[in-house]
């Protein structure tokens, strides 16, 4: 520190003047260097012949999970007494980074049955053995509740809430009585791509750039996020535990890019699909994605959702077309069994839902300590070789065959569950012996049943929508004999018959309850609750009908118990028209159905309409680049099957009430209304007379007359003459001189 | 209300005009002809022609005696309402675009056209009416360019020696007719093109029509806006109606994607809106391209459109519309 002696004529005193201060400020800060090695304990203890074997097999299993470590870089300490290993390790790395990534990849590894790998940073360890041993109580963290994530399920009014997209601008707004209409939350670019609500309506989903974001809560924080970057498709499982995420572009993985069970490893490069924990956040498999291959070669637009999930968030399965089903289990995510269910020829299948008694016998099942029922499964596999196509049922994860039933000519087939899991129905389009023309058969399978009994519905036209009444024994077909079928260009409206069916109780079989033919409807959406319907022209530039339909219309109450006339009960509600919608969807009670015309598909019109079960609109909102509306789902209803039938028993009395209700808010809006235009016309007034007065100072002080105040004087009668010439009669007369 | 059908242009109608006692209609297009017509019955009194181009805009003075025309030939034609003969013409650069009395009908305003290196012109001419009206001035009064944005819709203002001008950028200002100086002006009054000015009988306010899919009304002398009325789609045209509170606005798709776009989605429609409430109260179809010009009679009790479609459509209002109170007993001063 000191210079050397004798430059520039130092003072020899030097030592006397105290440098501590200026020593301590410019102390070296030596890096402690012991930040890369870490301590590993539980290695299984040896005598030195075994060394290398042991140090080699660590190396190994480090290497594999992505943490390389050199035998020579290992150091272990030997018990010179017994001439054994004390069963810890000394390990160096490159650099405390590759230090810190190691510990975290490998601490609790199971090394073998006996020996679990325990890591800590030597640094550590000193701080550890130095340690006051005297207990301090920690300070309690303040508990912070957590919002309730279901809190707008507890709005006073019982409202429902809505999304929509509009331009950058996301909203949530309630939907009530026209005065409780408002807007619970708003923001603008609150996400790049669009949104989407969770199946329970618990979370809301925004898309960014560099991943999902889930929302929720009455202030609508942030809940999670899941970081797949370029993210395009999401899909939630049935009871929101898990998310399958999509994307276009390949995971990958850069150079230090942060590591953790949240984030993509390396092992995950390549890959489009991840499957996440909503709860943790965690990831839990990644999948490349199978694009199906078309006979030609060519590939096929992408299934999506591209697994599906069991009903009850157990399994969640994946089809490789031709070949086989995989089944994963949740929350581990391994392939159940370790294989796949092989099925030569495979093209799809659908799990069974669950109704609401298989929830209760669940429900039940556990609390008895029982195994539940397993789940349902059909799948469906085409015509190959001399083999018939077949739609088989199955149970998982037994796998055992419950029901195959084989069938011929066929082009394709869809698989459509009731709701409740009463019902599946395979529309089958089959074509005839040319392959030139294509008809459907619905083969309706009755699940609930022994040996699953099968109707068959046989129909002479191609059917393009199918849809079962929810919770109901009724389903609604749009089919269509129209030429341009197959081949849609502009201005080419497709001509639709609409037909109702129901189950005849009893027989077993289902019977046409009527027929709506010469149709433009190309999309049936039932009520969640049954019994409404609506039919709808969706995307079409020329149409736009919606037509409301109620299937049980009837005066009389008692409904039950009489037997009613085929078909009596349909009664049609009302019309409307929603110009250039492109989607229509019920809102969760069953009361209103909101129609949008999308930006998305086209740029007339855009906006959003509401209208209650009858037809009647509600709200209609034209807005330039509106781009899409969803109903809040609801979760399933708490009340127990006999509150809700006790309910059913007082709906008079609660209906008074609401009607009271009703009717406050209709003179309260009308009083408002009144008031705001009064409001508007005095200010109007007042205006006018202030500005009159100004005018006329004006025009005196310019030395002109009054302008000429036009007296609404008498008119003069004017007399206008017309004239009115009028062919009476023609006659032509032939003079013959 | 059944309309009358005027056909008397082969194309599309630039703007129609009632006189004062609102007998007699007035309507110019682009076929280079212009019309006048009964009110009462639909029955054509006659045409003024001479004009070589599409005339874009007639107006008439108090009296009826004088009619003055702007057309694409360049000039500006002073025309006897009665006998239909030109009296004088005045030659310019460039085509003019709007003209208009004043009100005492001794001026005349035009806006020419800014083009081929001309710019945009606000003239103003005295008019004689002495003799029989051939005896002019062929030097205007006062000529100005107005900066930035070009005019493209001009008026006489509550006072003369005021104009009002509506500009390309959206913007609404009031100049000195003699000066040429900007005296006041609403940059942001619309968010695109002004296609329309029209004032109340007092001048005291305007209404303004705008290819940004609103009218406006705005108080003359601060130039503010007091109302908005917004649409669904651009409008050409905006009138006041005299003696009920009520607005006319007219527009539609634009001339040049009419023939890809359905009746249904051009919107062709006249709609009525209540002056203060700015509610939509009706809509009146019948034009099958879109509107380009409506005027309401000074009496209030007709209206008349123009369309694209080469058509005046002329509306006596029925018994009810003058009955009606759709909004009560509430008194509004107009």
């Amino acid at each position: 520190m000191a210079p050397p002696n004798g430059v520039n004529g130092a003072h020899d005193d030097v030592d006397d003047i105290d440098y501590s201060d200026i020593e301590a400020k410019y102390k070296v800060q030596y890096d402690e260097g012991l930040d890369n090695i870490l301590v590993i304990d539980g290695v299984p203890v040896i005598d030195k012949s075994k060394l290398e074997k042991l140090l080699a097999k660590i190396s190994k299993e480090f290497g594999r999970k992505g943490a390389p470590l050199k035998p020579e870089d290992m150091f272990l300490p030997w018990d010179d007494k017994t001439g054994k290993s004390k069963g810890f390790i000394f390990a160096t790395f490159k650099t405390a980074e590759d230090a810190a990534y190691a510990m975290a990849a490998m601490n609790g590894h199971p090394f073998d049955a006996k020996h679990t790998f325990r890591i800590n940073r030597f640094t550590d360890i000193e701080k550890y053995a130095t340690m006051d041993e005297d207990w301090v109580e920690p300070e309690p963290e303040p508990y912070k509740p957590k919002e309730h994530l279901r809190a707008w399920l507890g709005d006073p009014q019982g409202r429902d809430q809505y999304a929509t997209y509009r331009g950058d601008e996301v909203a949530v707004h309630w939907h009530g009585k026209p005065s409780q209409c408002e807007i619970a939350h708003e923001r603008n670019g609150w996400t790049d791509l669009y949104v989407s609500w969770s199946p329970l309506g618990t979370y809301f989903a925004t898309l960014h750039r560099q991943g999902v974001r889930l929302w929720g809560g009455p202030s609508w924080e942030a809940q999670q996020r899941f970081a797949h970057p370029f993210v395009k498709l999401i899909d939630f499982s049935p009871n929101e535990n898990y998310l399958i995420t999509w994307s276009n572009d390949a995971i990958h993985v850069p150079e230090g890019a942060q590591q953790g069970p949240q984030y993509f490893s390396p092992e995950d490069e390549g890959n489009n699909i991840a499957v996440w924990d909503i709860k943790t956040g965690n990831l839990l498999r990644t999948f490349p994605s199978s694009m199906p291959e078309g006979e030609d070669g060519v590939k096929r637009q992408m299934q999506w959702p591209a697994m599906k999930w069991s009903a009850d968030d157990a399994f969640v399965g994946r089809v490789t077309t031709g070949q086989h089903i995989s089944v994963y289990e949740l929350p581990s995510m391994r392939l159940h069994d370790k294989k796949s269910i092989k099925i030569e020829g495979v093209v799809d299948f659908e799990w069974c839902p669950l109704g609401d008694k298989d929830r209760e016998d669940i429900e039940k099942a556990v609390q008895a300590g029982k195994k539940p029922k397993e789940n349902l499964l059909a799948y469906w596999t085409p015509e190959v070789a001399n083999q018939p196509a077949r739609v088989t049922v199955i149970n998982f994860p037994t796998r055992s065959i419950l029901r195959q039933k084989n069938l011929f000519n066929v082009t394709e087939c869809k698989l459509y569950w009731q709701n409740q899991g009463d019902f599946l129905c395979v529309k089958v389009d089959r074509h005839t012996k040319t392959k030139k023309s294509i008809f459907c058969n619905l083969e309706i399978f009755r699940v609930r049943e022994k040996d699953f009994p099968v109707e068959v519905v046989e129909l002479k036209d191609a059917v393009t929508e199918f849809s079962w009444e929810p919770k109901g024994e009724r389903f609604a077909i749009i089919s269509s004999s129209d030429p341009n079928l197959g081949n849609p260009g502009p201005g080419v409206t497709i001509k639709t018959d609409v037909s109702f069916y129901q189950l005849v109780r009893g027989k077993g079989d289902f019977k046409q309850l009527r027929s709506l033919p010469g149709r433009t409807s190309n999309t049936i959406r039932w009520s969640p609750k049954g019994r409404h319907v609506v039919l709808g022209t969706v995307g079409s530039t020329s149409k736009s009908e919606l037509e409301f339909w109620d299937l049980d219309f009837s005066i009389d109450e008692k409904r039950e118990g009489t037997t009613q006339e085929w078909g009596s009960g349909i009664q049609h509600l009302g019309t409307a028209d929603h110009y250039a919608l492109t989607d229509a969807e019920w809102d969760p009670s069953g009361r209103y159905i909101a129609t949008s015309a999308s930006a998305w598909r086209h740029t007339i019109e855009n906006g959003y309409a509401i209208w209650d079960f009858r037809g009647q609109e509600l709200e209609k909102h034209i807005l330039d680049r509106f781009k899409q509306f969803l109903w809040r789902p609801r979760p399933r209803t708490l009340l127990t099957k006999e509150q809700q039938r006790q309910i059913r028993r007082n709906l008079k009395e609660y209906s008074r009430q609401f009607e009271e209700e009703d009717a406050a808010e209709e003179s309260n809006i009308s009083a408002e209304l009144i008031a705001h235009r009064k409001r508007l016309i005095d200010e109007w007034n007042a205006w006018r007379l202030k500005l009159k007065e100004e005018l006329a100072e004006e025009r005196r002080k310019q030395g002109k007359k009054e302008p000429e105040v036009e007296e609404p004087k008498q008119e003069e009668k004017e007399e206008i003459e017309v004239w009115v010439d009028e062919v009476i009669e023609q006659i032509e007369e032939e003079v013959v001189e | 209300m059944r309309p009358i059908l005027l056909q008397g242009h082969e194309r599309s109608l630039t703007q129609i005009k009632f006189n004062r006692e609102g007998d007699l209609l007035f309507s110019c297009s682009k076929d280079h002809v212009i019309n006048v017509w009964f009110t009462d019955n639909g029955e054509r009194l006659g045409t003024y022609d001479g004009h070589n181009g599409t005339v874009w805009t007639i107006d008439v003075d108090s009296t009826s005696r004088y009619l003055i025309s702007g057309s694409a030939d360049n000039t500006m034609r002073l025309w006897s309402v009665e006998t239909g003969k030109c009296l004088y013409r005045w030659e310019f650069p460039t085509a003019v675009k709007r003209v208009a009395f004043s009100e005492d009908d001794q001026q005349v305003v035009c806006i020419t056209e800014q083009r081929m290196g001309h710019q945009g012109a606000v003239r103003v001419f005295d008019i004689s009416r002495e003799g029989d009206g051939t005896n002019q001035s062929k030097e205007p009064a006062s000529f100005f360019h107005p900066t930035g944005s070009k005019a493209v819709v001009c008026a006489f203002a509550h006072t003369p020696g005021l104009i009002l001008t509506g500009h390309e950028s959206g913007k609404v200002a009031l100049f000195d007719a003699k000066t040429g100086e900007e005296v006041n002006n609403n940059e942001r009054a619309h968010m695109d093109v002004i296609t329309d000015l029209q004032l109340s009988p007092d001048r005291s306010y305007f209404i303004t029509s705008s290819r940004d899919k609103t009218a406006r009304l705005h108080d003359t002398r601060t130039l503010m806006v007091l109302k908005t009325y917004t649409t669904e789609t651009p409008l050409n045209s905006a009138a006041i109606a005299p003696g009920k509170p009520y607005v006319l606005l007219g527009g539609g798709q634009d001339a040049m994607s009419v023939t890809t776009t359905s009746l249904r989605q051009g919107k062709f429609e006249t709609r009525f809106w209540h002056k203060v409430f700015e509610e939509e109260v009706g809509r009146v179809k019948g034009h099958f391209g879109p509107v380009n010009t409506i005027a309401v009679s000074p009496k209030g009790d007709c209206y008349a459109s123009g369309g694209e479609d080469g058509f005046v459509r002329v509306h006596h209002f029925d018994e009810s519309y003058f009955r009606a109170k759709p909004y009560g007993d509430l008194e509004i001063i107009e």
